[in-house]
C-alpha cells in the first residue's frame, strides 16, 4: 500500500513539536516513546502498520481544539482515532503523524428519555452508549459487530451499521447534531436535540467522511424505547438462488424485519466447528428476526414461514424461547471471530441490489476459483450489504497480493451490477485506489471540494478516501 | 423560460447561461428569498426511471410527480415513507409537486419521527453544478459509505449548489391498517407529555401531533398506529392504557380505504390550518421539551405541533421575527411578504464558521454564481 512521503520537516521536528503538544496538554497525554506508540501503529486492518510521530489523548473539547491548532501552525497532519477497530485502516497513521485518539473523552453528557435523545462524548463505545440507557427500557439502534470496543467517533466517521439497521437505518439516520472541531482548531456545533438541520445538511456530510473534514467530540444520538420482544427464525436452503429469492419475497410481503442475515456453506462449516450452534448442513442459511409483542411476533414469522416454505426450506426452525434464539444467533455473532481461527482473510464490504445477490454470490464463487482462494460469505441480506471473506495465508509470501486482486475484482463486480465499493466499513487506504471505479474523476473532484472547504491544507486524516495521486496536487499545493 | 427534457439538455442550458437561474420542478414550494433571474422549469425531465419492488428501490428524474411516483408505489403497495407534505393549500399554490422539489427541500411529514426524513431515504443523486458538469453520488443501494455522503448534502440544499437531475430512493410497505388515538382537550403541557409517552413506548407509534384548535374548535392529540391489523389493534389497546391518565381517548381505525384517519394525518403533514390567512408561517424545530416554553414566549400566534412537538408550525401577525423568542434549535420562514423577506432571513443565520464554508461551497460548486443565487440568503 503507497502512502505519502513523510514530510522531512515535520519528522525532523519531532522533538520540538511533541514539546509544542505537552504545552497543551499533560506530560502523560502526550505519548511520543515508540514502544508506547507502537499500540497505534495500526487498526484493525492489521495487514498495514506504521507509527505515528506521536499520539495525544485530549480529555475535553477545548484540548482537542488546542492540539489541532498546534498542528496546523505547524503543518502537521492528525490521525483522529476512536478505538481503532476499523476494517478499512481508517485510522492507518502516516510517519508524520499526530494520532488523536478521544478514549478519554467517553462521558454521558445529558440523557433524556421525553426527548428520546442522549448527549454522548465520542470516545464512549457504541455498546455502552446502550449500556447506559437500556434498564430503562432504551437503546442506541445501530449496531456494528465490534460494538463492545468501537467508538461513537469511529462509528460517525464511517457512518457504520449493523445487523439491525434494515429496520432503524445506520449513524447516519440515528445522529442529530456534533460538536466538531476544525483542523485549525474552530470549535463548531451542528444540529442538537431536535430533528432537522437548518440551512445545509452539514451533519449528513459530516457523517461518513472518514474523520477528514473535522473531529467529532460529542454527539447527539437518537435512543429508541425498546420493543416488547424479538425472535428470530433460521431458514436453511439448497442454494444462494432460493435463499436470495426468498429475501426479495419477504421484503416485498410488507414485512420488515430488523435483521436478515446470510451466511454461505464455508462459514455454516467453520462455524459449526467452533461454535456448535446446531445449525443444517447447507448451502445457504438465513436468519430473519422480528421485533413486538409475542403475538405480532407470531404474525410476522407467520408472513415470513408461509414465504419460505414456497421456496422449499431444507430447514426452517423458529425459536421457541430465550435460549434457542440466542442459540440461532451463536452461529451468527462468532462467525468472524470463528473464521479468524482458521486463517487470515480479508473482510469485503461491497452492497448489491438485493436483486443481485444471487448472481453476485455465483460469480464470487466463480472468481474465488479462479484465483485459487476460498471465499466465504457471511453478511446483511437484507439491504444487501455483503462481506465475502476472503481466506488467504499472511505468511506465504504473495499471498496477500493475490487476496487483493481478488477482492478488488469482487468490488467492481459490486458496483458493475449497481452497488458500491463499502456499505459500512468505509474506504480508508483499503479500498481508496478503487474510488475510480465507482466514480467518475468529475465525482471524486465534487468530493475533495468539500475537502477543500473544510480542510484547506489537506492534514486531517491524510491518504484516505482518494487515490493518492488523484489528491496528490491538492496535498502538494496545501 | 428554459424547459430541458434530459439530463444532458439540462447541462447544456447551465453551462450556456449567461446570468442567474431561477429553478422550479412543479413550482408548488416558493421558500426562501426571491431569485432574479431566467426560469428554468425540471418539468419535462420526468418519469420513473427504475422500480424494483422486491428491492425497495425507485429511481426518478427530478421532474416527476409526486402523483406519478405514489400511483406507481401503490400498485405494489408500497409509499415513500417519509410522507412529503404538500404545500400547495399553505402557500396558496397551484401546479404539480415533483420528487426534486421534495429532495431540494428536504420536505418531509409526519412520520419523520419514526421512520426517518426524506434525507435518510434518499439513496443517490444526479445533478448538474454551476459549471454544466453532471455529477452523481451515493447510488441505489441502501447502505452505501463509498466517498463523501453529497447525496445528505443535496438534500435541503435548494438549488444552489447544483440542480438535481435524477435521485433514487427507498421506499417501503404500505401498512395494512392505521389506527389514531385522539385524546381530547390537552393544553400543550399535557399534549407534549402524552405524545412523549407514546413515543417513549413500545408501541412503534408512526406519528405524534396536536392540534391546539381542532375542527371542532378544541384541542385534539393525535397518536398514530400503522402495521398489520391486529398488530395495530392490540398496540391500540396498550397505548390507550397507557395514556389513559391523560383523559379519554377515541380510536379512529382505518384498514382500507382512504377514511377519516387518513385525511385527518394529510391535513397536518399539510399544515391546512394556516390555509388561506394573512399571518406570517413559521416553521421552528426545536427540542420537544422545550416546546411548551417556546408556545407560552409566542403568546397569541397560532400553533400546530408534530413530530411530539419537535416541529412546531406558527402563524403569526405579519412582520413578526419569532427568533426572538427562540432559545436552541431553529426557525425558516416559510410564508410571508417579500418586505418580510427582506428584512428578515428566511433561513436561521449560521455560526459564522459554517456560514464561510457554506459560502465556499457555494463559490465551488456555482462559480458563476448562476444556480438560485440569493435563494438562502
Amino acid at each position: 500500500m503507497e502512502m505519502p512521503i513523510p514530510a522531512p520537516a515535520v519528522v525532523n521536528d519531532k522533538l520540538r513539536i511533541v514539546s509544542r503538544l505537552k504545552d497543551v496538554l499533560s506530560d502523560e497525554h502526550v505519548i511520543s516513546d515508540p514502544t508506547q506508540t507502537r499500540a497505534y501503529e495500526c487498526d484493525a486492518l492489521t495487514a498495514y502498520a506504521c507509527q505515528p510521530l506521536c499520539v495525544v489523548l485530549p480529555g475535553t473539547t477545548g484540548e482537542v481544539s488546542a492540539v489541532l491548532r498546534v498542528c496546523h501552525e505547524e503543518g502537521v497532519p492528525v490521525v483522529p482515532r476512536g478505538s481503532g477497530t476499523s476494517l478499512s485502516g481508517g485510522a492507518l497513521p502516516t510517519a508524520d503523524s499526530v494520532v488523536l485518539g478521544v478514549s478519554r473523552m467517553s462521558d454521558v453528557l445529558e440523557t433524556n428519555y421525553d426527548d428520546r435523545v442522549m448527549h454522548v462524548q465520542t470516545g464512549r463505545t457504541n455498546l455502552s452508549v446502550t449500556g447506559a440507557v437500556e434498564e430503562d427500557g432504551f437503546f442506541y439502534a445501530p449496531d456494528p459487530s465490534s460494538q463492545l470496543a468501537c467508538a461513537i467517533a469511529g462509528n460517525i466517521a464511517m457512518n457504520s451499521g449493523g445487523a439491525h439497521c434494515l429496520k432503524y437505518g445506520v449513524t447516519t439516520n440515528n445522529l442529530l447534531g456534533v460538536t466538531a472541531v476544525m483542523m485549525d482548531g474552530t470549535i463548531v456545533e451542528i444540529g442538537g436535540p431536535h430533528m432537522d438541520a437548518s440551512g445545509y445538511d452539514w451533519l449528513g456530510l459530516i457523517c461518513g467522511s472518514e474523520g477528514q473534514l473535522g473531529v467529532v467530540t460529542e454527539a447527539w444520538l437518537r435512543i429508541l424505547p425498546k420493543p416488547e420482544g424479538a425472535r428470530p427464525v433460521l431458514i436453511g436452503y439448497a442454494s444462494a438462488e432460493v435463499a436470495g429469492a426468498c429475501v426479495s419475497d419477504i421484503i416485498k410481503a410488507g414485512v420488515l424485519p430488523v435483521a436478515i442475515e446470510y451466511m454461505d456453506k464455508k462459514v455454516i462449516e467453520v462455524v459449526e466447528d467452533h461454535a456448535k450452534a446446531g445449525y443444517p448442513d447447507c448451502e445457504a442459511l438465513l436468519i430473519v428476526e422480528v421485533e413486538g409483542s409475542p403475538a405480532e411476533i407470531d404474525d410476522q414469522l407467520g408472513v415470513i414461514k408461509q414465504i419460505a416454505r414456497k421456496h422449499n426450506p431444507v430447514e426452517l426452525r423458529e425459536a421457541q424461547n430465550a435460549d434457542e434464539a440466542a442459540r440461532i444467533w451463536l452461529g451468527r455473532k462468532s462467525a468472524f471471530g470463528a473464521m479468524g481461527q482458521i486463517n487470515d482473510y480479508m473482510c469485503l464490504d461491497g452492497t448489491v441490489p438485493v436483486s443481485e445477490l444471487p448472481y453476485v454470490l455465483k460469480r464470487t464463487g466463480e472468481l474465488a476459483d479462479e484465483y485459487g482462494l476460498e471465499v466465504g460469505n457471511v453478511f446483511h441480506a437484507g439491504d444487501g450489504n455483503m462481506h465475502p471473506l476472503i481466506l488467504f495465508d499472511a505468511n506465504k509470501p504473495g499471498d496477500l497480493e493475490i487476496c487483493e486482486a481478488l477482492g478488488a475484482e469482487i468490488l467492481k463486480l459490486c458496483v458493475e451490477v449497481g452497488g458500491c465499493l463499502s456499505g459500512e466499513h468505509g474506504v480508508g487506504i483499503e479500498k481508496r485506489d478503487l474510488m475510480g471505479v465507482q466514480y467518475d474523476p468529475a465525482d471524486m473532484e465534487a468530493q475533495m471540494k468539500i475537502k477543500d472547504a473544510f480542510d484547506p491544507a489537506w492534514l486531517l486524516n491524510p491518504a484516505k478516501v482518494f487515490p493518492l495521486s488523484t489528491s496528490a496536487a491538492r496535498r502538494d499545493a496545501a | 423560460m428554459l424547459t430541458p427534457a434530459t439530463e444532458t439538455e439540462l447541462a447544456e442550458a447551465i453551462a450556456a447561461a449567461q446570468g442567474p437561474l431561477r429553478f422550479e420542478g412543479g413550482g408548488t414550494r416558493p421558500i426562501g428569498h426571491p431569485v432574479e433571474g431566467d426560469t428554468l422549469s425540471l418539468a419535462n425531465l420526468s418519469g420513473i426511471t427504475l422500480y424494483e419492488p422486491g428491492g425497495l428501490t425507485l429511481v426518478a428524474k427530478a421532474g416527476t410527480p409526486i402523483a406519478e411516483i405514489e400511483t406507481a408505489l401503490a400498485v405494489e403497495n408500497q409509499m415513500l415513507a417519509f410522507e412529503p407534505m404538500d404545500h400547495r393549500a399553505l402557500l396558496g399554490t397551484e401546479g404539480v409537486p415533483t420528487i426534486g422539489g421534495v429532495v431540494a427541500g428536504n420536505v418531509s411529514g409526519p412520520r419523520r419521527v419514526q421512520a426517518g426524513a426524506c434525507r435518510d431515504f434518499l439513496l443517490g443523486v444526479r445533478f448538474v453544478d454551476g459549471a454544466g458538469q453532471v455529477l452523481k453520488n451515493g447510488g441505489r443501494v441502501m447502505k452505501n459509505v463509498t466517498g463523501y455522503d453529497l447525496v445528505k448534502l443535496m438534500a435541503g440544499s435548494r438549488g444552489t449548489l447544483g440542480v438535481l437531475s435524477e435521485v433514487s430512493f427507498k421506499v417501503l410497505p404500505k401498512p395494512d391498517a392505521v389506527a389514531s388515538l385522539l385524546l381530547h382537550g390537552l393544553n400543550i403541557s399535557d399534549a407534549v407529555q402524552a405524545m412523549s409517552a407514546a413515543l417513549t413506548s413500545p408501541f412503534d407509534v408512526s406519528g405524534a401531533a396536536h392540534v391546539p384548535v381542532g375542527l371542532e374548535g378544541a384541542p385534539v392529540t393525535m397518536i398514530r398506529l400503522e402495521g398489520f391489523e391486529e398488530s395495530v389493534g392490540y398496540r391500540a389497546d396498550h397505548l390507550q392504557g397507557l395514556l389513559a391518565k391523560f383523559g379519554a381517548i377515541d380510536i379512529e381505525r382505518r384498514v382500507e380505504g382512504p377514511q377519516s384517519v387518513t385525511s385527518g394525518w394529510a391535513w397536518m403533514r399539510d399544515v391546512q390550518a394556516f390555509a388561506a390567512s394573512d399571518e406570517d408561517v413559521w416553521r421552528i424545530s426545536i427540542r420537544p421539551g422545550d416546546a411548551a416554553a417556546l408556545i407560552e414566549r409566542l403568546g397569541d400566534a397560532r400553533v400546530l405541533l408534530d413530530w411530539g412537538g419537535g416541529l412546531v408550525w406558527v402563524a403569526c401577525a405579519a412582520g413578526r421575527d419569532v427568533r426572538t423568542d427562540l432559545q436552541g434549535g431553529h426557525a425558516t420562514l416559510i410564508r410571508a411578504s417579500a418586505e418580510t423577506k427582506s428584512r428578515l432571513p428566511v433561513f436561521q443565520p449560521e455560526a459564522a464558521p459554517l456560514a464561510k464554508i457554506a459560502a465556499d461551497l457555494r463559490q465551488k460548486f456555482d462559480p458563476k454564481g448562476i444556480l438560485n443565487p440569493g435563494l438562502m440568503g
